[in-house]
């Protein structure tokens, strides 16, 4: 197995690019996927990550740049010389071999005699010893899926792509089959790359996230700090849901900011700020639903001081359990999202009262205001469809 | 009204019991008429039950051989257009070049042109190239017909075949060679057997082009044709008989082997 210190499994794009005639599917970028890490490539349909992904497996030549694992150049193998493995979209499983031949597939290839015993071990890995006469069309979506993966992960590839594996599922084995695939990738210790549309999926199962927009990598980082720190409206509104409100800067104090919305004033942390912010400049600031405490305008006087404040009425509430959900109107920004847990609610808190939000300033984020506030947004609706 | 109800229950089973009928009937006959023992020399009236024929299916001067004959065009034919089909089947599916759409309706051609009008151009051509009728210009004739049937059978399989299925194999180190004898063949196969099967039958019992281009061979058609302007031997029936047992046998050989493979597999 691997060391500590072995990079054999390292994927290194160095500007790696795909144009197919005047379109550009990606962009040129560079990537460096660690050994050993849980990879995600994050993005809307078209944005070029199963290109990416594809120019890893060598199943699509790249236009420019290089491909390395470890550090072997692979750019110009064929994919069948290449050390990397595939869970093809809806698996691609070969229909007319039985589910021990999809398995042994790859080790026969190689010309590996006995492969009995390493078939059945894989097979018992992925719990599907009993079905291994059985022909793929014979199976469920969720053993179909476990069939690609034991099929790919035999050969112990320096790194598995995995493209869109769970599209397929229904949500309920989506779920139980993202812990199955973590729980595999810790145990066999391979570099996984996985393409998604899913952000939750995303979160859920890497350690890093790249988000990909129009053929460019737009932020890459660990799925909290994606989160907390966006640097664009596009990943903010990707990776869940941000409000924003587009506010004049006042005047820096230290490491502050303290900018101008509505006739309030707003904090922001100076660091958590990716925008140039110029006095008299404009930036965008963010926050997300849940970071935001609701407060009847009666109560104004108990909101603790520091916190960022603005006033607003309530237009929609929706109870769904654990959480209320409220869109309140206010002059600065209208449709604000809010989520409060339910712990205590406040009965008053109906739609047409008039509310203070407040959050702590540290959970402020700021933004270039020259991006369009919406970037990303579609996305998330058409996955939630 | 038990009767009607009766009817309309089964009306199904009727309407496809009689279609059936329709459909088989001429068969029954010519087996039948294969046991006659008929007066004179034409095969068209019931006599009397024998097994003549059956005991000397070879009994009639030439036709054993137009049968042989037949049969070995018909597998050459079958073999070429097979080979040739699948490739242009393949190539029109998988590849993006210049008169491919133009290509795609000319291999058509064959299917749509009557054929007596092919037939009779094709042997202005080969009278013009001075070529010598008889077996070679009837296998070329017979591929060239077949050739549209395959193509259009093999194409319609390799069109709903997942191209990632290919890619899967090389992404499992299987090189290109590997990829089409383990993958795209086998997957392939139904449609190249169906073509294959198609392009069989359609040559052997070709007449109108073969009848055109044959010179002085005679093929088993030819010679059924021909006799019966003289009067039709039973053993004509016999063969006919005979070649719808193999048939029926083949169908159903295949399908037992199925069965039993499902079986295996549940």
């Amino acid at each position: 197995m691997n060391t500590t210190t072995d990079n054999s499994g390292d994927v290194r794009l160095t500007q790696i690019g795909k144009r197919y005639g005047a379109f550009t599917a990606v962009h040129p970028l560079d990537l460096t996927v660690p050994q050993g890490s849980f990879f995600a490539l994050l993005g809307a349909s078209g944005c070029g990550k199963t290109t990416t992904l594809r120019m890893i497996a060598g199943l699509e030549e790249p236009s420019q740049g290089t491909v390395h694992l470890g550090d072997q150049d692979v750019t110009h193998l064929p994919p069948y010389k290449r050390p990397v493995n595939t869970v093809f979209q809806s698996y691609a499983l070969f229909p007319h071999l039985d589910i021990f031949e999809n398995v042994a597939f790859g080790l026969r290839r190689r010309g590996i005699k006995s492969v009995k015993k390493q078939v059945e071990e894989m097979l018992d890995l992925v719990q599907l010893g009993e079905q291994a006469r059985k022909k793929p069309h014979q199976l469920s979506g969720g053993q179909q899926q476990r069939v690609a993966v034991a099929r790919a992960l035999i050969n112990h590839p320096k790194v598995l792509l995995l493209d869109e594996p769970l599209g397929a599922l229904d949500l309920k084995l989506r779920r139980q089959m993202q812990l199955e695939l973590k729980r595999i990738q810790t145990e066999v210790g391979i570099t996984f790359v996985h393409v998604t549309h899913d952000q939750e999926e995303a979160m859920t199962m890497a350690d890093t996230v790249a988000v990909m927009n129009a053929g460019r990598v737009e932020q890459l980082g660990s799925p909290a700090d994606l989160y907390e720190n966006p640097r664009t409206t596009f990943v903010a509104n990707f990776l869940g849901t941000s409000n924003f409100i587009e506010a004049d800067v006042d005047f820096k104090s230290g490491d502050e900011i303290v900018l101008n919305a509505g006739g309030g004033k707003l904090f922001l942390p100076t660091a958590r700020c990716s925008a140039q912010a110029a006095a008299g400049g404009k930036v965008l600031v963010g926050v997300r639903p849940e970071k935001i405490a609701l407060a009847h305008a009666d109560d104004a006087g108990e909101i603790p001081e520091g916190r960022n404040r603005i006033t607003g009425r309530i237009a929609d509430s929706s109870f769904i359990g654990v959480s209320t959900q409220y869109v309140i109107d206010s002059p600065v920004c209208s449709g604000f999202e809010v989520y409060a847990q339910n712990v205590d609610r406040d009965p008053r808190l109906t739609p047409g009262a008039e509310v203070v939000l407040h959050w702590n300033p540290a959970h402020t984020f700021g933004l270039d205001a020259t991006q369009a506030i919406d970037a990303g947004v579609e996305s998330v609706e058409e996955d939630a469809a | 009204m038990p009767f009607v109800n009766w009817l309309k229950r089964r009306l199904v089973v009727i309407a496809g019991l009689i279609t059936l009928g329709y459909l088989l009937l001429p068969n029954v006959v010519v087996t039948v008429f294969s046991f006659n023992k008929p007066k004179g020399r034409f095969n068209y009236e019931w006599q009397q039950f024998s097994t003549d024929a059956w005991k000397d299916p070879c009994g009639v001067a030439g036709m054993c051989g137009s049968l042989s004959l037949s049969l070995q065009i018909a597998v050459w034919a079958t073999l070429g257009a097979t080979v040739l089909g699948t490739m242009i089947a393949f190539a029109l599916v998988r590849y993006r070049f210049r008169a491919r759409g133009a290509v795609n309706s000319l291999i058509f051609l064959p299917m749509a042109m009557p054929e007596v009008v092919m037939a009779a151009s094709l042997l202005t051509l080969f009278l013009n190239m001075g070529a010598q009728l008889g077996f070679w210009t009837i296998l070329i004739a017979h591929i060239m017909f077949c050739l549209s049937f395959v193509v259009t059978a093999v194409k319609a399989r390799v069109m709903s075949m997942d191209p990632r299925l290919e890619q899967a194999a090389q992404d499992l180190y299987a090189g290109p060679l590997q990829t089409f004898l383990r993958v795209t063949l086998p997957i392939a196969a139904p449609g190249i057997a169906a073509g294959a099967l198609l392009a069989f039958a359609l040559s052997f019992d070709d007449f109108i082009i073969t009848n055109f281009n044959a010179g002085s061979t005679v093929t088993f058609p030819m010679f059924v044709w021909g006799s019966a302007q003289r009067g039709t031997p039973v053993q004509i029936n016999v063969i006919g008989t005979a070649m719808f047992v193999v048939a029926v046998l083949f169908v159903l050989t295949s399908m037992a082997i199925s069965n039993r493979r499902n079986k295996q597999k549940a």
